[in-house]
């Protein structure tokens, strides 16, 4: 259900997996990638550090609280660590339900959660130098909608 | 003994990754081990007592000021920016 890894993934394989129960009429998935660009600067790259072992219980929690919230047949979570680079994918969501709004909804309730309470820290590197990226207000306000 | 753990920004401006205190080398309660490491120097006085300060008592993100025990495992760390 979990996987922490500094390979990449394959979103075409992992949306196969989600297909596999006949009772999910519903799919949805979320891919994040590196961006060139972050408030302004040329990004060249990005280093990804994560708390071993409270990182997958953090997950496990989130992936708990979406299964209580909503009926859902398989939820797929990868998240890479390590270094990136512009276009790389860093994050997979998938989530498999039967209906449409719970899959939705439970993939961007992961989101949110995930930005906010998995112990993930991202190092960018730019043309001023290696900088350590600051949390958003917008990503704990997205989070605190489902609370 | 208790593990305490610092990651990302916090592990780079104290220079320090983990520290090892024995029975009587550490405060008992979360607060007076904040304090404890608030005084050893300017770096430190910043992490501890910024409010943007994130803490994980064995594993488990806190909120809350409780009475360690041994064989905890403490971690201070910046808000988090996965995903």
């Amino acid at each position: 259900m979990i996987a922490i890894q500094t390979e990449d993934f394959n979103p075409g394989q992992e949306y196969e997996r989600l297909e596999g129960n006949k009772s999910s009429g519903a799919i949805v998935t979320f891919t994040g990638t590196v961006r060139d660009m972050n408030l302004g600067d040329k990004v060249g790259g990005l280093f990804l550090e994560h708390y071993p072992g409270m990182t997958e219980k953090a997950l496990q929690e989130i992936i708990d609280e979406a299964m209580a919230r909503w009926e859902l047949q398989t939820v797929r979570v990868i998240h890479r660590i390590g270094q990136m680079y512009p276009g790389d994918r860093i994050v997979f969501v998938g989530v498999a339900s039967a209906h449409r709004k719970e899959a939705f909804a439970a993939c961007e309730f992961i989101m949110d959660y995930l930005k906010t309470r998995a112990p993930f820290w991202k190092k960018e590197t730019t043309p001023e130098g290696d900088r350590w990226v600051d949390e958003r207000e917008s990503d704990q306000a997205a989070a605190d909608r489902w609370l | 003994m208790i593990k305490v753990r610092f990651f990302a920004s916090f592990r780079e401006k104290l220079n320090c990754e983990q520290l090892t205190l024995e029975e009587g080398e550490y405060a008992p309660l979360l607060s007076a081990l904040k304090s404890q490491l608030a005084d050893q120097g300017e770096h430190w006085r910043e992490v501890m007592m910024s409010e943007r300060t994130l803490v994980a008592i064995n594993q488990t993100m806190t909120r809350q000021d409780v009475t360690l025990q041994s064989g905890d495992e403490v971690a201070f760390f910046p808000p988090v920016t996965g995903g």
